[in-house]
């Protein structure tokens, strides 16, 4: 997706930046609970949601805020919650049930200092592999990253998009630096965006199989109230949607849930490059630490060190091909993270021995800076 | 076949690989018949009703009937359900759960929607156990009783369901029992035609799994423990504490009137509307 802007510039926050993604993309419905450094997406959302006839509410707890994220999704509206790793943690359990009935809804995870109560007003990537596995059993996942205030409006608007297509949830993990910077961007105009919408069955309610498998391996949506009743469960289920325990049902329904994505690799793992085609050095970056990969790339090619940098947009597919190709004509691969290594475990899988993968971590609750980068490129 | 199993045959899912997985004897047969006859009276279409469970006995309920349906995860039906009924206040949203779903693990759940007064019919069917994972005690066990968990005696004290909805802010507190089954009819009518956050707490028996461990005998013993033990609310301000000991009360416990949420959120889009056009 490109987004050409004609409008005036704006001086926005990385959480409001996904407030207008969030509205640019059709969302009608926010369930949330106060956590810092997320608490601005709901206080705008607020704000916004009822201007635009949609619904804002404040639950109890995060379990509940996705539990009717999830609720108003089957009813039809675009849904999205927000939260901080305490909350995005009391989400897992619903988490699952949302991939499991394969219900569009996105949850952002505006990442801080963890584990626990951590450090609220810190940033951090520790979340990275719970938002690949923090509910239990297998299961599908998207999870995309955002690197700058112009990145979360359009990835925000990707988030929904993806959930609505694929019949998943999406997780958007932002950081506290992303969410917390302010800077110019010039939004585009809604004839500008790409809003895809959840297809819906054409065919009479009698014929619908909710859950049969098609081609692209995501069944059309029925919605609550419009003629198609069927029945929406947690546990593994037939075509029908009706509980399951026998092995001929089981095994095709995991495997059509995991293939709807795994099939559309090619639409779902987006990555940047930024002059990594004659690059030795690699850097592997994401969310806000990739702004500085940028930068540190930048001041190493001035002084003619051949630098370049992969972002990955897309965290979850792990974007494999992508990888590979870049690095496989690299000397050394860095993986900067504010955490103690989680992306960098993930292309050391994929690496297989081709060429050496550094890590660079940071978990005292700084943010990883140009310099720290740029020093280590120099060294190399 | 009898007219009244003719009309419960009008709902169920014939596609659905009966039989159910309930106990021969269970009460929640006799819940899901009341509900029916409700829906029925009432003249809801299938379309319009979204029928939401949590986790356990009761949570299988709503996918034997056609309507819109919807099994959640343990405790979150009210969540679910909240979320179904501000994305469409015009669906009929009516959520199942047990006692131990609707107060232990959705307790929170429970009293906040109570509070927040969202149009929503709550049934809770409490058989004091958690029945399906086999016996455990659950936050209805009554003091002394036993349980898988229990072995020896139960020292907690039990919740008063309709009790904690009537503190909790429930605009309509109902309860019955599986016995009084007329009565439930009814309290399930007036639940529905409610504007407001409804709850019908519902007296059953697990004969399996609780009677059987307390010595209370089968399903028609345990069913004639409810008879003996229920007291109609209007006849109870009559009575002394003395005669009212090891009884509970059946009937509706309160109807009142407060703003519902979904009519309040009208008046914010509306207020939120104009300031934007001042603007």
């Amino acid at each position: 997706m490109t987004i050409k802007g004609k409008k005036k510039p704006r001086l926005l926050q990385g959480n409001e930046a996904v407030v207008e993604g969030a509205l640019a993309a059709g969302c009608s419905f926010f369930a949330g609970y106060p956590i810092t450094p997320a608490s601005e997406i709901s206080e705008i959302l607020a704000y916004r949601l009822p201007q635009v006839g949609g619904t804002f509410i404040q639950m109890e707890d995060e379990i509940a805020s996705l539990g009717a994220v999830i609720g108003a999704s089957l009813a039809g509206a675009k849904s999205m919650t927000a939260t901080s790793g305490p909350g995005f943690s009391l989400m897992q359990e619903n988490l699952g049930f949302a991939c499991v009935a394969e219900v569009p809804c996105v949850i952002v995870n505006v990442m801080r200092g963890g584990p626990s109560t951590g450090l609220p007003t810190n940033p951090s990537q520790g979340d990275v592999m719970q938002a690949r596995w923090g509910t239990h059993g297998d299961h599908p996942i998207i999870v995309l990253a955002p690197s700058s205030v112009h990145d979360s409006f359009e990835i925000t608007v990707q988030a929904f998009n993806f959930s609505e297509r694929y019949r998943t949830p999406v997780i958007l993990l932002s950081d506290e630096v992303v969410a917390h910077t302010r800077e110019t961007v010039t939004l585009p105009e809604p004839d500008e965006i790409e809003v895809w919408d959840r297809i819906r069955p054409s065919m009479p309610p009698e014929w619908y199989i909710p859950y049969e498998d098609t081609s692209r391996g995501v069944p059309p949506m029925g919605i609550f109230g419009d003629g198609y009743r069927y029945h929406v469960t947690g546990l593994i289920h037939d075509v029908r949607g009706f509980p399951t325990a026998r092995a001929d049902e089981i095994e095709p329904f995991m495997q059509r849930i995991h293939r709807k994505i795994s099939q559309h690799f090619h639409d779902i793992q987006i990555v940047k490059h930024y002059m990594t085609n004659d690059a030795e050095i690699v850097v592997i970056a994401y969310g806000s630490v990739a702004r500085s990969a940028r930068r540190a790339v930048l001041d190493a090619r001035e002084k003619g060190i051949k630098a370049g940098l992969l972002q990955l947009v897309t965290l979850y597919p792990f974007p494999r091909r992508e990888v590979v190709g870049t690095i496989r004509n690299s000397r050394v691969v860095l993986v900067p993270e504010m955490n103690m290594g989680q992306i960098s475990r993930e292309v050391k899988r994929v690496n297989e021995g081709m060429t050496r993968v550094a890590t660079l971590n940071r978990i005292d609750g700084g943010m990883i800076t140009p310099q720290q980068i740029y020093e280590w490129i120099i060294k190399e | 076949m009898a007219e009244i199993t003719k009309l419960v045959h009008k709902y169920l899912r014939h596609d659905k690989k009966f039989p159910h997985v309930w106990c021969p004897g269970c009460g929640n047969g006799i819940v899901l018949g009341a509900m029916i006859r409700a829906i029925d009276r009432l003249g809801y279409s299938k379309d319009e009703i979204v029928m939401v469970s949590g986790i356990g006995c009761s949570g299988r309920l709503p996918v034997y009937v056609d309507f819109n349906t919807l099994h959640t995860t343990h405790g979150r039906a009210l969540t679910f359900a909240t979320g179904v009924k501000l994305a469409k206040p015009e669906l009929k949203v009516i959520v199942v759960m047990g006692d131990g779903d609707a107060t232990a693990i959705g307790g929170n759940h429970f009293i906040h929607a109570a509070r927040r007064n969202i149009n929503i019919t709550a049934i809770i069917i409490n058989n004091n156990i958690y029945g399906m994972t086999g016996g455990q005690y659950s936050p209805t066990t009554p003091y002394g009783m036993k349980a898988t968990t229990a072995p020896y005696r139960h020292i907690e004290h039990a919740f008063n369901i309709a009790e904690l909805a009537v503190t909790a802010g429930a605009v309509f507190v109902g309860r019955g029992t599986v016995y009084h089954a007329r009565l439930l009819d009814r309290l399930i009518e007036k639940a529905l035609l409610k504007r407001g956050f409804g709850v019908v707490e519902i007296i059953t028996h697990c004969h399996t799994q609780y009677g059987r461990r307390n010595r209370m005998g089968d399903a028609v013993a345990m069913m004639n423990w409810q008879k003996e033990h229920a007291v109609r609310i209007e006849r109870a301000a009559d009575m002394s504490e003395e005669e009212l000991k090891d009884k509970f009360t059946i009937g509706v416990l309160v109807d009142r009137d407060l703003p519902i949420y979904t009519e309040q959120y009208n008046l914010v889009r509306k207020q939120a509307q104009e300031q934007a056009s001042r603007q």
